[in-house]
């Protein structure tokens, strides 16, 4: 079980802000590939990996990092503060 | 070291002056307020600004830490706001005390080059002809490597 959460136009394309995933994947790639199996709107988020962003336990990591022992998986698109 | 993650509106100037009171006897503050352009054809109605509860506030405090220890700061303080704010309105203020002023103001360039690519916060402006996400810029990537060597 992984929390995975979703921020600006990735939130808005999968439609929801979160969700608890039960997986088995070994990596972040692993995950996507899961989650874009499922439906169309995960397929239209995660389109264009170079777009995103993807944050383990709240630290900026990258799509090959390995997900054993991570409880929350985070996808955004660059951030844009300041 | 002080960093606020807020909805609420905040006053620069008595940020400052807290800022400058409690870090009597430094050399040198510099301070950056962002203040919410307005879009370019002048229509902005609001902009909307997303983070990530959480992950903010730690790489705020990373970031601040770093500057810190890198231009041996006497203080530092980010504020930085969400949720919806509108044109002309403050988004978010650094401040940096030091011994000297190059130190002071290289550590706020730091601080804001760091913040608007490595912090979790989205922009997105709503105006009369519709809503869209800020696009994060090639600058801004590349602004950090100035910092890497």
């Amino acid at each position: 079980m992984i929390d995975v959460l979703y921020f600006a136009w990735v939130r808005e394309r999968i439609g929801l802000p979160r969700e608890t995933v039960e997986t088995c994947a070994a990596t972040v790639a692993d995950l996507v590939a899961e989650l874009v199996a499922r439906e169309d709107r995960y397929a239209a988020a995660f389109a264009d990996l170079s777009s995103l962003r993807v944050a383990l336990d709240q630290e900026l990591s990258d799509f090959s990092a390995p997900l054993a022992g991570v409880r929350e998986v985070a996808f955004f698109p660059p951030m844009t503060g300041g | 070291m002080r960093i606020l993650v807020q909805a609420e509106a905040f006053d620069a100037g008595a940020e400052l002056n807290a800022f400058s009171n409690a870090t009597g006897g430094i050399g040198a503050i510099v301070t950056f307020t962002g203040i919410v352009r307005d879009s370019t054809q002048g229509d902005l109605a609001a902009m909307e600004i997303e983070h990530y509860p959480g992950m903010t506030e730690r790489a705020l405090t990373a970031i601040a830490a770093q500057a810190s220890a890198r231009w041996n700061l006497a203080d530092c303080l980010v504020i930085h706001r969400y949720g919806r704010l509108l044109a002309t309105d403050p988004i978010m203020m650094v401040a940096t005390a030091a011994a000297h002023r190059t130190a002071a103001f290289a550590a706020a360039e730091f601080l804001m080059d760091y913040l608007k690519s490595r912090a979790p916060f989205w922009k997105k402006e709503l105006t009369d002809t519709g809503a869209g996400w800020v696009q994060a810029r090639d600058d801004d990537e590349a602004a950090l490597t100035r910092w890497q060597s």
